[in-house]
């Protein structure tokens, strides 16, 4: 693994963001032993607007706490993606929600494409869990963090209600990256 | 030592969330606020520990009410603490005013976010400087500190309540809305491992007591309201006593007291840090989170066989004028970068004594200054 990595998690305001971010660097600085920042970009609104977590992993001490280039991006709005690819680093990946973000940017980089928002929909009834699919999805892919460590982080940082749910979200958003994985093998670049 | 005390406490903490923590290491037992972003998680923190340990909070009607009571509970003996950003910090101003003059420990933290007025709540800022400094009115010390890590930020809020304990006075802690939020691993240190300083408390008879006489370090023993000492608080400028004088000789030796028992301890009081500082030929000079992609710009320069190195300043006021002159002898040229359209580099530029050129990198518009354009600041200027 490069010695730090950077992830820029975007979308809108209410989509989990931000807890997303703070479960990633408590997995990478809590139950993975590396050093991690966490830091946030939003709005002053309640919900909607632009928002955007921002997290930095890495083996030794992190002096700037945000991404210079992500290695890592997570687009669940199309303003998102539009703003962020372009920061995205030449060898970096991009994961975007396929029904929000329909128009794909015309990049050499690898990118995943997954109806996420619409599947926590149909599998739980509810898009609050689309931040936790995403987080799964990205482990599963990338390994940023061991999947031991963002299970404990997820059940450490959501309500104790919600943590069955959450937990079976995690777990799809792991096979729906071995499945994504599979996909990319066979496809090239695009994987819808 | 036992097993718990050698077990590390290591938690991925908010920078707000590590200023409650340090204020309750520090022995914090009151806090009076009102909420504002990018501060309120500070309040939240208070409102949920503070009755735990038999501490108070009140969420007063204003931030001019939080700090009147900061003051009131200060005097009646319990460490306070009050938090809020710039819109409320203009309100604090008169009643700072007031706890410096009759020299009320507390401590204000400003996590400042983008002004004038309500201006950029959400987003960083380091607008407020020279407010810190020169906020309320009057000639008056101040004491100022700005950490840029959230690590920095629980020692220095412990820091923060010595300083104010020990001289008797106000202290600001200076964040900005990146490290207020900023989420990072912090090891929380055990109590018996932080030094913790309390007020001087008088050693004479209620009947003796002048609260306002000096001690041959010009700070005046604080006797608690409630234990017997009775005695006069007004903002006017006052005798040993505590009452209102218009005696020239008095008025004098009180202002210059005030002033140097912050400024004859300023080599107690200032902290900075320095990166690669011993053989640079361009220095940067930054604070809070700016400092942070400066250490990064150091590291970047020095690939390239650029000698840069950092003075990083953790405390603002009193001003590090001897350090930054000396630094002024030994480089070509001094970089400041800032979120604000200069505040500090005026400071720096006056210390430097034009021993050396003072550059300005300023960025308001609300997002946090990267290392590259760092970077590229030194290039352009290296090629004047």
């Amino acid at each position: 693994m490069k010695e730090r990595i950077e992830m820029c998690l975007s979308g809108s305001g209410g989509q989990g963001l931000i807890l997303a971010g703070i479960i990633l660097a408590e997995a990478a600085g809590i139950y993975d032993g590396k050093e991690a920042v966490q830091t946030q970009s939003y709005g002053p609104e309640a919900r909607g607007g632009a928002s955007r977590s921002e997290v930095v992993i890495s083996n030794g001490a992190i002096d700037y706490p945000k991404v210079i280039k992500s290695d890592i991006l997570l687009a669940l709005t199309q303003t998102a993606c539009d703003k962020y690819v372009k920061n995205l680093n030449k060898d970096g990946i991009l994961v975007a929600d396929s029904t929000l973000v329909t128009e794909v940017p015309n990049i050499s980089n690898k990118i995943y494409l997954f109806p996420i928002a619409e599947t926590a929909q149909k599998k739980f009834g509810t898009k609050l869990v689309t931040n936790i699919i995403s987080l799964g999805i990205i482990v599963g892919l990338t390994e940023v963090v061991s999947q031991e460590a963002i299970q404990k982080a997820v059940c450490s940082r959501v309500p104790v209600k919600a943590k069955e749910v959450n937990e079976k979200a995690l777990l799809l958003g792991f096979d729906i990256a071995k499945d994504l994985k599979v996909k990319n093998k066979k496809s090239g670049n695009k994987i819808n | 030592m036992n097993n718990l005390k050698k077990g590390k406490n290591i938690k991925l903490l908010q920078g707000n969330e590590a200023c409650a923590e340090g204020a309750l290491l520090a022995g914090v037992r009151f806090f009076a606020g009102y909420p504002i972003t990018p501060s309120s998680e500070i309040a939240e923190n208070m409102a949920r520990e503070l009755p735990k340990i038999g501490g108070k909070f009140i969420q007063m009607e204003d931030e001019i009410a939080s700090m009147a009571a900061v003051i009131g509970a200060s005097i009646a003996g319990l460490k306070s603490l009050t938090a809020t950003s710039g819109p409320g910090m203009c309100l604090k101003q008169e009643n700072l005013g007031f706890a410096i003059i009759n020299e009320i420990p507390c401590v204000v933290v400003n996590a400042q976010r983008g002004g004038p007025s309500t201006g950029l709540p959400t987003k960083p800022s380091q607008g407020d400087m020279m407010q810190a400094r020169w906020g309320t009115h009057g000639d008056h010390p101040i004491i100022a500190l700005a950490p840029s890590t959230v690590h920095e930020i629980l020692t220095l809020t412990i820091k923060a309540f010595n300083f104010s304990e020990k001289y008797r006075t106000p202290v600001i802690l200076l964040l900005d809305e990146v490290i207020a939020h900023m989420r990072e691993k912090v090891e929380i240190p055990a109590l018996e491992d932080i030094e913790v300083i309390n007020r001087k408390k008088p050693t004479v008879p209620p009947e003796e007591y002048l609260p306002f006489k000096p001690d041959e370090d010009g700070v005046p023993p604080m006797a608690n309201f409630g234990e017997g000492y009775r005695y006069h608080i007004t903002g006017l400028i006052h005798n040993y006593k505590g009452l209102p004088t218009s005696n020239s000789q008095e008025i004098d030796a009180f202002i210059r007291r005030l002033y140097n028992k912050i400024q004859k301890n300023a080599k107690d009081i200032i902290m900075n840090e320095k990166y690669f500082l011993d053989d640079a030929k361009i220095a940067l000079i930054a604070y809070g989170s700016v400092a942070r992609a400066a250490e990064r710009t150091v590291k970047l320069a020095r690939e390239e066989g650029l000698k840069v190195g950092l003075l990083k300043l953790l405390t603002i006021w009193p001003f590090c004028f001897e350090e930054v002159n000396k630094l002024a002898q030994q480089v070509d040229l001094i970089i400041v970068p800032e979120m604000n359209l200069g505040q500090m580099v005026l400071e720096i530029e006056r210390a430097a004594q034009g021993k050396c050129r003072v550059v300005p990198y300023n960025r308001v518009d609300g997002e946090l200054i990267n290392p590259i354009e760092i970077l590229g600041k030194i290039r352009e200027e290296i090629k004047k």
